[in-house]
């Protein structure tokens, strides 16, 4: 078992806590992903800055800017991933961002580094599986899980190219839209989770859009987990450096919503 | 390889050798978008199924006599083409007097500022509309830089009776307030960017987001032949009546083919255009003009020769980035030229050689700019002044006898209160 199947737990829903890494600094986000997992978070999605996120919406591209204007780099996220693993050996690590940041060294370098990192798996939102080869058989070679999105404009004719060889788990983005602003009808929700878990064995993930303890449980109910980013983004635009206790108190509010959801 | 000693003609024969499936410059992109390494279809999930379906119906329309035909008499009657084919004499004399003896070329220019709007950018706009009629789409957005491309979509808009939402960038709207008016008199709405630096490289990121927030109703009009398959191919297949009507006239005026193509590169829809028909022509030699902006070492636009292969907005492609693969700001007096990225049958065309790419400063474009209005009577946008400027360049080390064709693609009526501030003068 991998750290990230071990994550999903039988019983309950897993929480899926993003966060910008370099936001506020890169030297701030080592605290941050600490309070993320104090809170009760299973899995932390460290985002990778970038100039232009063009899926995000405006908590998200805001987070992307203050950490490239605190200087922070490749370099600086791949540290702060390395620290994490060091201090918490069983949680599992992904990273999620763009497909240039990820790609400008060459696909084997950058996967070459997410195991050194200690990382389990990668997002990328701008490369679908037409474009796999630009980077999911790298990862794939060094046993990165290649996790892939699944949206609402995803049909069926599609799915089963999508879940051709993805791992760690399925992402169900449940708006069509960018990240932070709407939440979808619990009602498409579940209908989709049930449609996706018909052609997979992987835990099915639902996010976009998920800001409270009840939204939360509501998704916990029908998936295996639960991914929430803008909100806890919001809260260290507010705190900043000192955003970690805020943190901790708003994952656990989502944290114990999700265990008392089943 | 490229070796510069021999002519060009047998350099092209050297290339086609090379390129030995298909024999020709002209059938790119491959089935899925690539030309070579570049293009492709990096776009989110959410957008990937639209991709796919925009493809299936722009073959179908390729394949329909009807939408060919109601391009072409839109194209006739409403844009006013074709553009006229024009040799500047007086602006050939006066590089003729800086020439050596025997040399300075017949400097000749497709006038598709004549256009209605005033630029190429039309030609691309009214297909991408009959194509957003047949898929039953009822609402466009479209991104734009100099306003050029959001005045043609807005036109199109107008034309079709369809509701139309620009995204421009705040510093842009402030520099291209003329074109602001103009698309708000059309009846467009103008979304204000102020994400990044406010330019058009911002604008489209926020294109992308309007599109991925309303796929069912909503197509998405790009204006250059950049963005993810099927855009590419796309814009310069409708962009490529500039080089069919230039490579006729050429022949029924003259007999033959010019010696050389010039066009300016921003995103390169304009020189696409051009280029493309005659990418298989060996005798025809080409280039690409990119801005240089305040000089190469320093801030500029100009992606091939400063910049390299990368991923943003849909494709790969040479862009200006740092080492982490963050996408730096471009420069170019020309707001048209302001993106740090550029079509990706470019990066292919430059890669393969057949293609060669240079650029022009902005003060070079400035200098252009004002040369072609006192030899010609013809006020240039600053996107065809960095073409002319190399034009001038490249003229005086050609024979007498041969011909240098280069693209006219905008008028600069938008522009002149940028060279007036560039110049000093108030107005």
């Amino acid at each position: 078992m991998t750290r990230l199947s071990k994550a999903f737990p039988s019983d309950r829903a897993a929480l899926v806590a993003f966060v910008t890494g370099g936001d506020p600094s890169a030297a701030d986000t080592g605290a941050i992903l600490d309070a993320l997992v104090e809170g009760g978070a299973d899995i932390i999605e460290l985002g990778m800055p970038f100039t232009d996120p063009m899926a995000d919406g405006p908590a998200i591209q805001a987070a992307n800017i203050r950490s490239l204007n605190a200087g922070t780099k490749t370099a600086d996220l791949l540290n702060i991933a390395t620290a994490f693993r060091q201090r918490h050996p069983t949680v599992p690590l992904v990273l999620m961002g763009y497909a240039n940041p990820m790609t400008i060294r060459g696909a084997d370098w950058f996967a070459d580094a997410c195991v050194d990192a200690g990382v389990d798996g990668v997002i990328c939102v701008d490369i679908p599986v037409e474009e796999d080869d630009s980077l999911g058989d790298s990862l794939r070679a060094k046993d990165v899980a290649v996790i892939r999105l699944a949206t609402p404009t995803t049909d069926a004719a599609r799915l089963p190219d999508i879940l051709k060889n993805a791992s760690g788990f399925l992402y169900y983005v449940s708006v069509a839209g960018i990240t932070g602003l709407q939440q979808a009808a619990q009602a498409s929700i579940q209908e989709a989770v049930t449609r996706l878990k018909a052609g997979t064995d992987l835990p099915v993930a639902v996010g976009f859009g998920v800001r409270t303890p009840e939204q939360a449980a509501d998704i916990a109910h029908v998936a295996d987990g639960v991914v929430v980013g803008s909100a806890i983004v919001e809260i260290i635009a507010e705190h900043g450096a000192g955003a970690p206790p805020h943190v901790k108190a708003y994952v656990k509010s989502l944290s114990d919503a999700i265990r008392s959801a089943r | 390889m490229w070796t510069e000693s021999l002519p060009f003609a047998k350099r092209f024969a050297h290339m086609i050798k090379q390129d030995k499936l298909s024999n020709s410059f002209r059938n790119q992109p491959d089935d899925r978008g690539h030309f070579g390494q570049f293009g492709g279809r990096y776009v989110a999930e959410t957008l990937m199924p639209l991709i796919l379906d925009l493809e299936k119906h722009y073959r179908a329309a390729q394949a329909d006599p009807a939408f060919a035909e109601e391009f072409d008499d839109l194209l006739e009657h409403y844009v006013g083409r074709p553009s006229p084919l024009y040799f500047a004499e007086r602006l050939t004399d006066h590089v003729r007097k800086e020439a050596p003896e025997g040399k300075g070329a017949q400097i000749w220019f497709k006038r598709d500022e004549l256009n209605h709007t005033g630029a190429h950018k039309i030609n691309n706009c009214i297909g991408q509309i009959l194509l957003a009629k047949r898929m039953g789409k009822t609402r466009i957005i479209a991104e734009t830089g100099a306003g050029q491309h959001g005045v043609a979509t807005a036109t199109v808009c107008a034309r079709f009776g369809l509701p139309c939402v620009i995204y421009m960038g705040a510093k842009d709207i402030e520099r291209q307030q003329p074109n602001v008016f103009r698309m708000k008199l059309l009846g467009a709405e103008i979304v204000p960017v102020t994400s990044g630096a406010g330019t058009l490289k911002d604008a489209m990121n926020d294109g992308m987001r309007d599109w991925v927030a309303n796929v069912e109703d909503t197509f998405y009009i790009i204006g250059t032949a950049a963005g993810p398959h099927p855009y590419p191919e796309m814009v310069r297949d409708f962009q490529s009546v500039i080089g069919k009507e230039a490579r006729e006239q050429m022949l029924s005026r003259i007999g033959r083919l010019p010696d050389m193509l010039v066009a300016a590169i921003g995103g390169g829809s304009n020189a696409i255009g051009l280029f493309h028909p005659f990418l298989d022509d060996p005798d025809v030699e080409m280039l690409g003009i990119e801005a240089a902006g305040h000089g190469l070492d320093k801030q500029h636009a100009a992606s091939l020769a400063g910049g390299k292969p990368g991923i943003l907005h849909g494709n790969k492609t040479y862009l200006l980035q740092d080492e982490d693969g963050q996408i730096d700001e471009a420069h170019s007096i020309s707001a048209g030229l302001d993106y740090p990225g550029i079509g990706p049958e470019h990066s292919w065309l430059k890669e393969s050689g057949r293609v060669r790419y240079d650029s022009v400063t902005d003060t070079e474009a400035l200098e252009a700019f004002q040369l072609l209005c006192s030899t010609e009577g013809i006020i240039p946008a600053l996107e065809p002044s960095h073409a002319i400027a190399a034009v001038a360049r490249e003229a005086v080390k050609m024979n007498k006898d041969q011909i240098i064709l280069a693209n006219l693609c905008g008028r600069g009526d938008k522009d002149i209160f940028t060279v007036a501030e560039a110049l000093g003068t108030e107005i």
